[in-house]
């Protein structure tokens, strides 16, 4: 089962839970995602060991969608 | 390359970081270093060869040639230092759990002992702290350390590293541009400032660089 996760101040809160064949458990990841997008997430998927790529759209495959906050130079 | 940084618009005046670039900041560092402290120490020796009883004038002279190259070493060794933090214990051990997640069993065993993660990238090999991150340049001689985070104040560590991680992963050049160089110079001046417990994560650091050859970055 693929899942959508939140880094915040509670460790990561699980937005959402979905398979590919479930359509409905899709469209609701699909909006949670772009949610967390309207709210300044950025989503990040691994794409393998120690790779990881920036997507605007919810990889329906991947196993682990995580959303983070902007980076800054301190 | 994959998708870029999206941070990279709010620093879109940087060139964008690579192996060569990296290199020639690390010159521009060591030439700023020079440029310091040669004349403290040249004053100081001019002093006492003209009149010997200005001794104490060329003493501070020499201090000052000491503690600037210092100075600028503690600001590198700062990025890794640890943060006071108001994350519930709870939120820590989930949010480490979670980065156990994301890295292999050595980076893991390294972040329980050290509170650091290891990263193998093309320009060298990443300490990752919840403040910054230091790379230590193929060979091993020189590190850059590079100050940046998340501004989000209730963030745990764990999620600290992890978003940093993630970004380095994602873009490792667009990473180096959007932190901000604090200090590159020669290893042993930064790990000396280091706090105890993170000196092995540096050392598994250099490990790790010295598998890399300058060429390959």
């Amino acid at each position: 089962m693929s899942r959508l996760i939140r880094m915040d101040h509670t460790g990561h809160t699980t937005l959402a839970r979905w398979t590919a064949d479930d359509p409905r458990a899709v469209e609701a990841a699909v909006d949670a995602f772009r949610a967390e997008l309207d709210r300044g997430y950025f989503a990040i998927v691994s794409t393998g060991e120690g790779q990881a790529e920036q997507v605007r759209e919810l990889p329906i495959g991947a196993d682990l969608v995580i959303m983070r906050r902007p980076i800054a130079g301190g | 390359m994959g998708q870029a940084l999206p941070e990279l618009a709010g620093v879109h005046w940087r060139p964008r970081a690579d192996a060569r670039r990296l290199r020639r900041s690390g010159a521009l560092w060591t030439l700023t270093t020079v440029a310091h402290v040669v004349p403290f120490v040249g004053a100081g020796i001019a002093l006492f060869a003209l009149e010997p009883l200005t001794f104490p004038v060329g003493l501070m002279g020499l201090a000052h040639a000491w503690l600037i190259p210092e100075l600028y070493a503690q600001r590198g060794a700062n990025v890794l230092r640890p943060r006071p933090t108001t994350a519930p214990a709870a939120a820590q051990q989930r949010s480490a759990g979670l980065l156990g997640d994301l890295v292999g069993h050595e980076a893991r065993a390294l972040h329980a002992s050290t509170g650091l993660v290891l990263e193998r990238g093309r320009l060298g090999a990443w300490l990752v702290g919840p403040a910054g991150a230091l790379l230590v340049a193929p060979g091993a001689r020189r590190v850059h350390c590079h100050c940046i985070g998340v501004k989000e104040p209730d963030l745990p560590d764990g999620d600290r590293i992890a978003h940093l991680l993630l970004a380095l992963r994602a873009d490792e050049e667009g990473f180096a541009t959007v932190a901000n160089l604090t200090f590159s110079g020669a290893r042993w001046r930064v790990r000396r400032r280091l706090p105890a417990p993170a000196r092995p994560a540096l050392d598994a650091a250099v490990g790790a660089a010295r598998a890399l050859t300058p060429a390959a970055a």
